[in-house]
Parts: structure tokens; sequence; C-alpha cells
């Protein structure tokens, strides 16, 4: 490989709108809620603030978008969903959203996101999980995304996973 | 969880029951934010409260749940970069329990790929997150793909667990 890559170009700032507060209830639920009759409660008392409040400030979060969801997160890999290709797509700038949309609202991707690329080593500025049983589960899927993308795909690739290292929760000191 | 690789072996043991498998496809979102949440989701279900948090136990003993909470926004929270190093074959396991072994880092992945080595970066700001990127790259000797989520295309349906 020759030449530097950019490093640590765009990393917007980190939000304002989370207080003291806020950021010591998600540290406290990165590891997720006690399975307690009352969690928030349980929440509550480790923060030293009223349940009421724990339950005001989540869904406040959740309101501005902080919070994606509130729900049981599941092991994709453990619920026999071995394959995991990372598709990633070369698309004009001018049609990368439309491009985007359609990947997000096909139902064969759980994340898809907009990054740079990094020409000439990195021509990609879309990318998109798909999961699968099978290989040939995800291949099949992948098919139907560039026929869904047609001809606004310059360039396309598969990254497979071949181990997870490392899965933790978001860490935030 | 963290640490070490997972590669389970597949096992002989019993499926996923009917109720375990809509407790999951149901509360992957909108686990509910009232006192007793499980409280309702038994109602729902037509199962007790100490049902349901014991199935969920169950669930997250046995490693087909991770965690039951909130999901945070990429970007929101935080700031954080996909990263990938095309690492030589012979000092793989090397540099990957090296980039393993920042907190900063929440996911590392090997993929089939000349960048093989696939990571998550995330750091409460972008001074911090800067410095882990350049440090890695200092001490592995290998320039490293810095790839920020520039826009986020949402998932409104979810990823049906059983379809």
């Amino acid at each position: 490989m020759n030449g530097p890559v950019p490093v640590a170009g765009l990393h917007p700032a980190a939000v304002a709108e989370l207080d003291a507060v806020d950021r010591a209830l998600i540290r406290a639920t990165q590891a997720g809620l006690a399975l307690v009759p009352r969690p928030y409660h349980a929440l509550a008392e480790r923060l030293g603030i009223g349940a009421d409040e724990v339950m005001a400030r989540l869904r406040r979060m959740q309101a501005a978008g902080v919070i994606r969801r509130i729900g049981a997160v599941p092991n994709h890999y453990r619920l026999g969903y071995r394959a995991n290709g990372m598709s990633v797509w070369d698309v004009p700038d001018a049609q990368v959203a439309e491009a985007g949309s359609l990947l997000a609202e096909s139902g064969l991707v759980s994340h898809c996101y907009e990054r740079p690329r990094h020409r000439p080593l990195w021509p990609y500025n879309l990318f998109a999980m798909v999961h699968g049983r099978t290989h040939r589960e995800v291949e099949d899927k992948i098919a139907r995304l560039r026929a869904l993308l047609g001809g606004r795909v310059r360039a396309w690739d598969v990254l497979y996973s071949t181990r997870i290292l490392k899965k933790t929760g978001l860490r935030l000191r | 969880m963290a640490g070490a690789a997972e590669r389970t072996p597949t096992r002989t043991e019993a499926p996923l029951s009917e109720t375990d498998r809509r407790l999951l496809d149901a509360y992957q979102r909108a686990f509910p934010l009232t006192p007793r949440p499980f409280a309702v989701i038994a109602e729902e279900l037509g199962l007790t409260e100490a049902q349901v948090i014991e199935r969920f136990r169950r669930l997250q003993a046995r490693g087909y749940v991770s965690r039951i909470g909130p999901v945070f926004s990429p970007g929101r929270v935080g700031v954080s970069t996909l990263a990938a190093l095309a690492v030589p074959a012979d000092r793989l396991e090397a540099v990957a329990a090296l980039v393993s072994s920042y907190p900063e880092v929440n996911h590392n992945y090997q993929r089939d790929h000349a960048f093989n080595l696939w990571f998550v970066v995330t750091a409460p700001e972008a001074a911090r997150l800067d410095a882990v990127l350049r440090e890695i790259e200092a001490r592995v000797g290998l320039p490293v793909l810095d790839l920020p989520m520039e826009r986020d295309y949402h998932i409104d349906l979810g990823f049906a667990l059983w379809c």
C-alpha cells in the first residue's frame, strides 16, 4: 500500500444537548437494564434520581433521536446468522441519497451508511450490512440489492466477516 | 462478550420456543417505558411478569440477547468512526490484539479483503478519537483508513429475525 491515507478528517463535534445526568444514564444502561420487575427504579437508585426522571430523560432522548430504540438487542450471530457481509457501493454523489434510501427500505440490510471515499484505495461511498444464515443467503440478498440499485452502481464489493475479534456495547467515559 | 473471539460451534440444543421468538421479534423496539415494563409485555403475551423476566434472563444467559436497553443513534453520543487496516497475514494476530486492546474500540472484525481488519472507534470527543487513530497508526506502522459516517439511512422496519 502506498501513500498516506487521510486520517480523522470528518468527525462532527459531539452533540451538546446531553447534560451530565443524561451521560451518567447512558453509561448506566450500557450493560443493559436489570432484569427485575422495576428496572427503571433500579437505574434511578444507582443514579440517585427519581424513577420518573429516568423515564422522562429516556423518553426525551428518544424523541430527540439520541436513542434510536429501546428493546432487546439480539445477537444475530448466536441466532444463526453466521454469515455477515458488508456490502460496499460506489454510487455517484448525485445519486447516493436515492441509493441509500433504496438500500435502507429494501428490508435486506440491518444498517446503511454513507461514508467518505479514499481514492484510489477506497472508492466506495455507501455501506450496507447484510446478514444470512449461510454465505449463499447473503449472496442472494446482495444480488437483489444490485438489481435494486441498477445503473447507479459504478463498482461494488462484499467483505465477509471471517472472525469477530471484539464486540462490546458503546463505551462512554 | 468482550475480548475473546466469538466462534461458537454449532451446538445441539433446543431451538428457541415460539414464545421466545415472539419476545425477541416483538421487543427489539418499543420496550415499554413504564414502571413495570415486563408486566406490560406479560399482559400482551398472556404470560406472567415473572415468566417474562425469566425468559429474557434465559435468552440473555444463552447469548441470544446481548442486552435489553436503549440503542443509541450513531454519531449522537460521542463521536465514532469505522476504520480499516490492510494487515499482512503474518502480523494479523498481533495487530488485531493491539487494536482490540483499546477500550475505545468496541467492534473489531476480520474480513475477507485486502483491508482485512475493520474496527469501530468511539470516544467522547473528536480529539480523543483522532488521538487513538493516530496512535494505532504509529504503533502498527500501517495507514488507517478512516471512514466516519456522513449519513445514516434509517432502517425503519427493523431487521426481521424470522420471516
